[in-house]
């Protein structure tokens, strides 16, 4: 795989004032042609007004197997969500 | 013919020279859907030409008007014979490699892009109307075929020899842009169009830069292969491109979806 360009996420903020989102990956030599990649692949039919590509070499991702150490502790632990507070009427919408 | 050209007369031809280069580009960069090199540019290659057909629509759409014959879109695109095609001859060589495709979309983008600068300013606000919404869409291919022949210049030996000998086939076709007859005059005085003489210099200016870029050599020769916008001769390879493009509308009239 040698002769393969570098693999490129694909994050595309949809309106202003959202947050970019991960749409996609492509592959492209460098980063100008990824967002013009991007932009021929994942914005043809008005999806969005800003692109970001980021090498995916470069993202530094949780492993699948520290699953259990890294989320399992914080199920039991019902009181870290507030629910358990009386708020006054007064107070409206939350 | 210059003695007899009525303003309508031009109009159309200058219509029919923007719509079948858009047209027969089109159709040539269509050939690449399913066999471009990666999915990424199989993808790009066919997003532009399928702008270059909506622009086809917009261009042949209004010459129809203007001929007054009752003719749609497609009844120009579909049911033309090759000598009445007005198309530059570069658009209509053949996709080669894919350095050919590319460089013959650069060349032919950088013109386009400075041509459908100078019709904004239009005398006729209905092709003012066209070049404005079009030249976005041809301002990202000239973008796009740039970079990508100074990728492939200034990339590999092997990418620069293909990209060299692409530029080295196609420059003797650049010269017919820049060719004017008594069409081109009448959209002068008409302030319909620009004299495409007068677009030269701009056009050197961009294409040598990008070039130099790529670290490509510009042939030294000016001659210029003609024929193609006065449809006094095309190349044989348009006729070729006809019968696949034509055939359907030949073999089935008043086929539809």
């Amino acid at each position: 795989m040698k002769n393969e360009w570098p693999l490129w996420e694909v994050f595309i903020r949809g309106q202003h004032g959202l947050s970019h989102r991960h749409v996609g990956s492509l592959h492209a030599p460098d980063a100008e042609m990824a967002i013009k990649n991007a932009r021929d692949v994942y914005t043809r039919r008005n999806e969005g007004v800003s692109i970001w590509v980021v090498e995916a070499n470069n993202i530094a991702a949780s492993s699948p197997s520290d699953k259990g150490p890294l989320y399992e502790p914080s199920e039991s632990k019902v009181y870290r969500h507030p629910t358990f507070f009386d708020i006054p009427d007064e107070v409206g919408a939350m | 013919m210059a003695a007899t050209l009525t303003q309508d007369e031009a109009l159309f031809q200058f219509l029919l020279r923007m719509g079948d280069n858009t047209l027969i580009l089109g159709h040539r960069v269509s050939e690449w859907c399913g066999h471009a090199p990666v999915l990424e540019e199989d993808i790009a290659l066919a997003n532009t030409a399928l702008d270059l057909i909506g622009q086809t629509q917009m261009w042949l759409g209004l010459a129809g008007e203007v001929q007054g014959a009752g003719k749609s879109a497609d009844d120009l695109a579909f049911l033309r014979d090759v000598w009445d095609f007005r198309n530059v001859l570069l658009v209509e060589v053949p996709n080669a490699d894919f350095g050919r495709t590319l460089m013959r979309q650069f060349l032919f983008d950088a013109w386009h892009s400075i041509q459908l600068g100078h019709l904004m300013k239009s005398s006729d606000p209905r092709i003012a109307a066209i070049a404005a919404k079009t030249s976005k869409e041809v301002a990202y291919h000239l973008e796009r075929s740039a970079d990508t022949v100074v990728g492939l210049g200034d990339g590999t030996e092997e990418s620069h020899g293909f990209i060299q000998a692409a530029l080295d086939y196609l420059w003797p076709y650049v010269g017919e842009m820049f060719t004017s007859d008594a069409v081109d005059a009448a959209m002068v005085d008409a302030g319909i169009a620009p004299d495409p003489a007068s677009l030269r210099s701009d056009y050197d200016a961009l294409v040598l830069r990008v070039l130099e870029d790529a670290t490509l050599t510009v042939p030294d020769s000016r001659f210029a292969h003609k024929g193609g916008r006065t449809g006094a001769m095309h190349t044989e390879h348009l006729g070729h491109l006809l019968t696949q493009m034509q055939w359907l509308q030949r073999a089935y009239p008043g086929a539809s979806w």
